[in-house]
């Protein structure tokens, strides 16, 4: 069984590279270029693949996991400037690819238990781009 | 490795009829889309593509090339046309969104490499909402 939490975050980011020159940052990245940054309103889902547990009926109690995400995703990056004040996006790109998997990096560690582990992050950089992440072994299916 | 997927949308009539049925059959199949004057959907089409990221960039399917090739495939010969005459694809064929589907994968597929000339990403699927009720989603590779 999978299950599912959404939750959302609004920040500011640049998509530029420093080893890319402006007329590659621009070709490459766009609007999101621009020097001095925009915003999103992410909306982040992170998928839990297990079984319920038989007395409980819960694959993972989903109070424990809102405070998971609260802590590892919304106190992080809500209302933040993601270059500046997060890292490691002080070193990488802040791609909607690269938060994904920064996310997975924080959460997977601890979301190991008996019954339900990280299935995958999907991360909604807008309603018409997202992207899904779930870890690096091959995703086929 | 990521699957990125990027929303689109466009207009189009259709009408849902196949000349190889009688009129009453195509009446009883198609039920009020075989109405003669044809009748619009919004659609949406969500393209995957799969790869891994640069490690510069931090980005898997550069999105300028991706939007050039869905529009000149998709927007620019499907939105706000008439599916059945105004598409090659849809003289004999009926543009049911399951054919369309497959219309759509194929050009995706057929160019993908222009856009794209390295090994990576690779078109993994793509899915259309007809509607927000009846929605269609084929994998690159069940076609050729």
């Amino acid at each position: 069984m999978i299950i599912t939490r959404k939750i959302e975050f609004s920040a500011s980011h640049v998509c530029r590279s420093p080893l890319l020159s402006d007329q590659q940052n621009l070709e490459l990245y766009g609007p999101a270029a621009n020097p001095n940054g925009h915003g999103h309103n992410y909306v982040v889902e992170v998928s839990l693949a297990g079984d319920p547990d038989p007395v409980t009926g819960m694959v993972l109690d989903l109070k424990d996991l809102k405070e998971l995400l609260n802590r590892e995703i919304v106190a992080p990056y809500d209302h933040r400037f993601l270059n500046y004040e997060a890292a490691p996006f002080d070193k990488i790109v802040p791609t909607a690819e690269n938060l994904a998997r920064e996310i997975w990096r924080r959460l997977e560690p601890q979301l190991r238990g008996p019954r339900g582990r990280l299935h995958s992050v999907r991360l909604y950089e807008t309603a018409d781009l997202f992207v899904d992440y779930s870890g690096e072994q091959p995703c086929s299916e | 490795m990521f699957r990125v997927t990027r929303r689109y949308t466009f207009a189009a009539s259709h009408r849902l009829h196949s000349s190889q049925l009688p009129d009453e059959e195509n009446r009883r199949i198609y039920g009020k889309c075989n109405n003669p004057y044809g009748h619009g959907h919004n659609y949406f089409l969500e393209v995957t593509a799969r790869g891994p990221a640069d490690e510069t960039t931090g980005i898997a399917a550069p999105l300028a090339a991706l939007d050039s090739l869905v529009r000149r495939e998709v927007l620019l010969p499907f939105d706000h046309r008439n599916l059945n005459t105004d598409s090659d694809a849809f003289h004999e064929a009926v543009p049911t969104t399951e054919n369309l589907a497959v219309e759509i994968a194929r050009r995706l597929k057929r160019n993908w490499r222009s856009a794209f000339p390295g090994e990576w990403p690779i078109l993994e699927k793509i899915r259309i909402e007809e509607t927000t009720r009846n929605i269609f989603e084929i994998k690159a590779d069940e076609i050729e």
